[in-house]
């Protein structure tokens, strides 16, 4: 047995939480937590990367699979890694430590707390990303909820009791039908573990109960139209952290959920829900982006853009074709760094004016020259120009659907030139104009940290937006295998069923 | 004289109880000194029964009382929850000025009741047990007696419940017209065809054992009574009679009535329904913890019924393996209540809590892991409870029912987030005294880490349970 790389993943920053809430506290010993988590994320980055390098791309199989029995005779606690997961995997960690970083500005009180819930949430995220038992997956994507909730409950801004209220009840009323679904596969098929699953199939009659049920919740998570009226509420409420976390990587659980099990485990009843699917993409994409438009708070406005972008995810992941899986995953991935770097975006001038109101600014780029700079970097990322990584997932996607209904691509295209509408709207209204209001002349430019993490996200947008190579490549085996074996599944269907 | 043997540790626990109260009436001003004696022969009876071969399964007394694998497990758990709730709550006594003698004599008859329940197999041995059990906890739940809600707890409790016994009596006495004996293996034996007598008994036995554990719709007396108890005795209510009136209902469910499962099935999950839902809604509107609690304990009733519900071994183990986890969690949190004291007063409403996470970080995470655990939220113990259950329920194709119930946790959730509110979101008020004797800290302790660390080896309780075979 290897060294169980992927537990490390997992487990290290609960350890790390687990030191910090033991030393005891002072404030003096706030810097001293605030390193030690640092150093944990880094750690933990840096142990992912590797993962990532050692990872072999031409393998369709799981790697650095860890079996261990856990609840006797039924579920085992199993993880391992795909082309996909990994990709996910990283971009848990890279968030992680930039979350850590912020914190400086944002967090007034309780810090250690604040911390420790990252850290814990960050145990959890990974978990989901890597588990290969449907039960152990339920766990670590249910056991998220608990530190989210502390975070904009504790946290956050003035409606955050009824925000953190809505996001906790919304999510488990998505996730319990879920839990029944997967209870009923086992029952089914006599086993939870992914793998064997792929290799079993479900038989097509349950299929479709089963889909709706794992779709109850993922549809809640990603948010698709019409349950997505959480998403604005919590990232409005959240503390910065906590928003860049929410939309980087919880939303993903579920774009991932959907191509992990609800294509893999059930494909005759994703290809026979295609048409629900598309029909609430385009509505999430359309109608969220009108409302974007419409937003006078910045959060609000890139929760809604989120909510259009997570549109596009569903969309290409449902046209079923390599394009669009890889797509979606590109775009999930760019939409994890992008809004992430716009949330820190709107954090930073936060901090400053304490204010999320569109009109309380404008002009900021005479005395926030770099401030304005990045910005429009992500400002470009999220309306997907060309250059930029949120190009190469949107053309991906419209690729994808192209080929499957003209139609539904048309209209998936509109919603690229109203996102550009109310991004470029937004960039407008905040950083050019004249310098209106007198609080604003005293806002100082980027400090040293701020400089640092936006930069830090600024350069795998760019990279990714010239280079997709490294991303692509590691995805293509493991899409081009769920492709396969959808096809594979049928086709056995056939010849048995005749 | 072999029959004896076996049941050591209910002969050790009934002279106790002759000795301690005639040591309390002989020794002046030795209420602590009998507190402590109580917990002592405790937990030497928890030894007695641990040293019992494991692999006895006699039937004595003219086969009226079971030592089986059912009884052994749920006589240590019994005592187990004895012993800490003794621990747990010594200091509560003392200041709320209930520390006499009686106390922990009544609470040891109880205990022996709880007993003799737990491996009755016939009818009158059964009743003998639960009106031992009951008697003590009228007198307990009445206990303080200057306070007004607390005889009026007691009043209240002795009316229902003998209305409730009432009825279970005159059940048992139409199972006996009908079948001809008490016994209850004899009872399965002829009562191969259904008659009408014969389901009117189970019904009767039925209202009257959902009375004991408070399922809905006979659940009326547990909000008051848990209220207006004094909270050593609330934590004693919401724990040990769960536990003889499960087991109790397992007995009768899958031995006696086991061959006339299409006639008690749907009643059960009607009272599992009821309980599950009207436990979440009701509590929602509840201010003190007492009262939240009681509703709280009808709803996990309620899924603790769902297990039986399913009438296979499997559903009995998830049930069994659901009120361990139970125990402790409810355990857990009144300890909590015992730790929210300043100036000599305890404090039970929900709106004490308001900010308690700044000045009592510890006490409120541990607050914090219970309510997430009791709301059934992953990776806590509370999940894994209503995960077994509903393996069971959903092998046996009960869909409508798992559903329910899981939608039942999703509104439950929401008076768990409430307290959590309080807790964690609110402005602070002023400190509680930080100082608790060890009893208390060691259970509190104790029961978190159970409930925060089950998922590492969740393997471990359900193991032991699996040995457990009901016929």
């Amino acid at each position: 047995m290897n060294f169980p790389i992927l537990s490390s993943l997992i487990l290290l920053p609960t350890i790390g939480a687990l030191f910090i809430f033991f030393v005891r506290s002072s404030n003096s010993q706030y810097q001293s937590s605030k390193y030690v988590a640092l150093f944990i994320t880094l750690a933990n980055f840096f142990l992912s990367l590797y993962l990532w390098i050692v990872f072999d791309k031409s393998i369709v199989d799981f790697q650095f699979v860890e079996e261990r029995e856990w609840i006797s005779g039924f579920v085992n606690y199993k993880v391992g890694v795909d082309g996909i997961s990994i990709l996910f995997i990283l971009l848990t960690t890279f968030i992680t430590p930039i979350c850590v970083i912020t914190v400086n500005a944002t967090i007034k009180n309780r810090l250690k707390d604040f911390l420790i819930a990252i850290l814990i949430l960050e145990t959890f995220m990974i978990g989901v990303f890597c588990s290969l038992d449907l039960v152990v997956f339920y766990l670590f994507f249910e056991a998220g909820l608990i530190p989210m909730f502390l975070i904009i409950g504790i946290w956050g801004g003035e409606r955050r009791v009824y925000s953190a209220f809505k996001f906790f009840l919304y999510t488990l009323l998505g996730s319990v039908l879920m839990l029944v679904a997967i209870i009923s596969i086992y029952w089914i098929t006599g086993t939870t573990d992914v793998i064997k699953l792929y290799e079993l199939g479900i038989d097509a009659k349950y299929q479709n109960l089963l889909w709706l049920a794992f779709f109850s919740s993922f549809a809640v998570k990603t948010p698709m139209w019409p349950v997505h009226t959480w998403l604005p509420d919590a990232h409005v409420e959240a503390p910065t952290a906590g928003s860049v976390l929410l939309a980087a990587i919880l939303l993903k659980m579920a774009g991932y959920g959907f191509i992990r099990f609800s294509l893999g485990l059930f494909p005759d009843a994703s290809l026979y829900f295609v048409p629900l699917v598309y029909t609430l993409s385009l509505i999430a994409i359309i109608y969220t982006s009108l409302v974007a438009l419409m937003q006078e708070d910045m959060k609000k406005l890139i929760a809604y853009s989120s909510v259009a972008h997570m549109g596009f995810v569903t969309l290409g992941i449902f046209t079923m074709t390599q394009q669009g899986i890889e797509g979606s995953i590109f775009q999930m991935i760019s939409h994890g760094l992008v809004s992430a770097a716009l949330f820190l975006c709107v954090g930073v001038v936060y901090d400053r004016l304490h204010t999320r109101l569109i009109n309380r600014y404008g002009g900021l780029v005479s005395i926030m020259p770099k401030y304005a700079i990045v910005f429009m970097v992500f400002t470009l990322g999220a309306l997907g120009l060309p250059g930029t990584s949120g190009f190469i997932g949107e053309f991906l996607v419209l690729m994808g659907a192209f080929k499957k209904n003209i139609l539904v691509a048309t209209i998936a295209s509109l919603g690229v030139i109203l996102g550009a509408a109310y991004m470029l709207w937004l960039y407008k209204r905040i950083i050019f104009g004249k310098l209106i209001n007198e609080d604003l002349k005293k806002m100082v430019d980027l400090k040293r940290f701020e400089i640092v993490t936006l930069w830090l996200l600024v350069l795998p947008i760019i990279f990714f937006g010239f280079y997709p190579e490294p991303l692509i490549n590691s995805i293509e085996v493991s899409v081009a295998n769920m492709i396969d074996m959808n096809d594979l599944n049928k086709i056995n269907k056939l010849a048995l069923g005749d | 004289m072999e029959n004896l043997q076996l049941i050591i540790p209910e002969l050790f626990i009934s002279i106790m109880i002759m000795f301690l109260l005639i040591f309390g009436v002989f020794k002046k001003n030795s209420s602590q000194l009998v507190y402590n004696l109580t917990t002592v022969s405790l937990v030497a009876a928890l030894a007695l029964i641990i040293n019992l071969d494991t692999q006895i399964q006699s039937s004595l007394f003219n086969n009226s009382y079971n030592i089986d694998s059912l009884a052994r497990f749920m006589k240590i758990l019994l005592i187990l929850s004895g012993i800490f709730v003794m621990l747990s709550s010594s200091k509560y006594i003392q200041i709320s000025k209930i520390s006499k003698i009686e106390y922990p004599i009544l609470i040891l008859c109880s205990i022996l009741g709880m007993m003799v329940m737990i491996s009755s197999n016939d009818l009158i041995v059964f009743y003998m047990g639960l009106e031992l059990q009951s008697l003590a906890l009228y007198v307990l739940a009445s206990f303080n007696r200057d306070n007004l809600l607390s005889t009026e707890s007691g009043l209240k409790y002795f009316v229902l419940s003998a209305l409730s016994s009432g009825l279970l009596l005159y059940g048992c006495s139409l199972i006996y017209g009908f079948s001809e004996t008490t016994n209850f293996n004899q009872i399965m034996v002829n009562t191969k065809e259904i008659e009408y007598g014969l389901t009117f008994g189970i019904v009767f036995i039925l209202v009257g054992l959902a009375f004991k554990i408070s399922a809905v719709p006979f659940h009326m007396w547990a909000p008051d009574v848990y209220q207006g108890s004094p909270t050593s005795v609330t934590v004693f209510f919401a724990l040990l009679p769960k536990i003889a009136a499960l087991t109790i209902f397992i007995r009768f469910l899958y031995i006696p009535f086991y061959e006339l499962g299409d006639q008690w099935q749907m009643i059960i999950i009607f009272l599992s329904i009821a309980s599950m839902v009207f436990g979440a809604v009701a509590a929602i509107g509840q201010k003190n913890l007492k009262r939240l609690i009681a509703y709280s304990s009808i709803s996990h009733m309620g899924y603790a019924l769902a297990g039986l519900s399913t009438g296979t071994t499997q559903g009995v183990q998830s049930s069994i393996t659901y009120i361990t986890i139970y125990l402790v969690m409810n355990l857990a949190f009144f300890c909590c209540l015992f730790m929210l004291k300043r100036n000599d007063k305890y404090y039970e409403n929900i709106d004490d809590l308001s900010g308690l996470s700044k000045n009592h970080p510890l006490l409120s995470l541990s607050l914090l892991v219970v309510l997430f655990s009791l709301a059934g939220i992953p990776p806590l113990a509370g999940f894994f409870a209503k995960f077994y259950i509903f393996v069971a329920v959903i092998n046996e194709k009960m869909y409508f029912l798992a559903i329910v119930g899981l939608l039942a946790t999703v509104i439950a959730a929401f008076y768990y987030l409430r307290i959590i509110k309080i807790i964690y979101f609110d402005p602070e008020k002023e400190k509680f005294e930080s100082k608790h004797n060890l009893g208390l800290k060691f259970t509190l302790v104790v029961s978190t880490f159970f409930i925060l660390a089950y998922f590492i080896y969740p393997s471990g309780i359900v193991d032991i349970i699996s040995q457990i075979n009901i016929n």
